[in-house]
């Protein structure tokens, strides 16, 4: 950043563009999805089902039952929802401690070649369950 | 007036001689209605003249003496004794590199600040007898105009502090005080600016900032506004 000097400052002209704009909204889109989905989920899942009575058999019940589609899209997008604010936030951690280019490049593209992986296999999970 | 007896300790630092920074106490009777300013004073010009502050007008006004007070920012001309006593504790703010004692570098802090182009821009003939603005123009920046520059809030900044990269609450409260008003025309130059990873985009919503400005900006409402600004596109006056 003290590199290149702009017209009185030390700073370096910003890069600009519209990542980060986009970046922030989503955070605050997805953070009022996330909370109403995941909490649809909690309430379903520990309050109408209980935790005790969750098994197997109770994921395949309401993946493989008339409401199949309508669930495995729904635990889609819970899935990358979270995942996708989750990292983006792990992004911001990164961008404020890792402060040597290298590692902070490094490092944000292992937590997003995870971000991938993790996507993708609970993607094919949802997709592929047959019971 | 009532005296109170005060256990004054101050993190001292001398990087000349010191490895590193040490506490040193004081004992010191001062009026309950002094400022701690004048109990720093106290020390400095009858106990110990080798410590170091930063102070101006003594009155809230010039910004040069905001430390750390019992753990918050404040300025020591604006805290009062009998609202710390009877334990003091003073320190340099954070995320500055410590010059002596409790005087800081503010470079960093003020190139932050020239960075977003403080100063009106509008290349338009002025009228014959001033740019005119209505009140409720005026008001729209009223709050982001009291900002006196004494670092109270980007020093209180866990953002600041991880990344000295970030151009802080400060140079974004003085962007704003221009952005938002109607007779400028420097939006898009400023707004540029901002729009960085350590930009306005470093700010993760503490509100440390709101906490410590001893001007009572709402400073973390400020940079919303000037995010939105860049989201839409459009400064909403």
């Amino acid at each position: 950043m003290r590199g290149k000097v702009n017209r009185m400052g030390f700073r370096q002209k910003p890069i600009g563009g519209r990542f980060e704009i986009y970046s922030w909204y989503f955070m605050r889109l997805s953070g009022a999805v996330l909370l109403l989905i995941a909490v649809a989920h909690l309430m379903l899942m520990h309050v109408v089902i209980r935790v005790e009575n969750i098994d197997f058999g109770t994921v395949e019940a309401r993946w493989l039952g008339p409401w199949g589609p309508f669930w495995r899209l729904y635990d889609l997008s819970l899935l990358v929802f979270a995942l996708l604010h989750g990292f983006n936030g792990l992004r911001w951690v990164i961008d404020d401690y890792i402060q040597r280019p290298g590692w902070n490049i490094i490092i944000k593209g292992l937590a997003l070649l995870l971000l991938i992986i993790v996507i993708l296999m609970g993607a094919y999970a949802i997709f592929s369950f047959r019971g | 007036m009532a005296k109170v007896d005060l256990t004054v300790r101050i993190l001292r630092f001398n990087p000349e001689v010191d490895k590193k920074p040490y506490w040193q106490e004081y004992q010191v009777s001062a009026d309950e209605t002094a400022q701690v300013l004048d109990v720093l004073h106290q020390i400095k010009w009858y106990q110990d003249g080798t410590l170091t502050l930063r102070r101006s007008c003594a009155h809230g006004v010039c910004g040069s003496d905001a430390m750390v007070i019992n753990g918050s920012n404040r300025l020591a001309c604006k805290t009062l004794v009998r609202d710390v006593a009877p334990k003091l504790t003073v320190e340099p703010i954070r995320g500055l590199p410590v010059i002596k004692d409790l005087v800081v570098d503010m470079e960093p802090f003020f190139a932050s600040y020239r960075a977003v182009e403080p100063w009106f821009m509008n290349d338009e003939r002025p009228p014959v007898r001033e740019r005119l603005q209505s009140q409720e123009e005026r008001a729209r920046f009223d709050d982001t105009t009291k900002c006196i520059l004494c670092a109270a809030c980007t020093t209180s900044c866990p953002s600041f502090w991880a990344n000295g990269r970030y151009i802080g609450p400060a140079a974004i409260v003085q962007a704003h005080r221009f952005i938002f008003d109607s007779r400028d025309q420097g939006q898009a130059e400023r707004l540029q600016v901002l729009n960085d990873r350590f930009g306005v985009w470093a700010c993760r919503t503490a509100f440390n900032c709101v906490e410590a400005c001893p001007r009572e900006i709402n400073i973390t409402k400020a940079i919303g506004e000037v995010k939105k600004a860049l989201l839409f596109g459009e400064v909403d006056f």
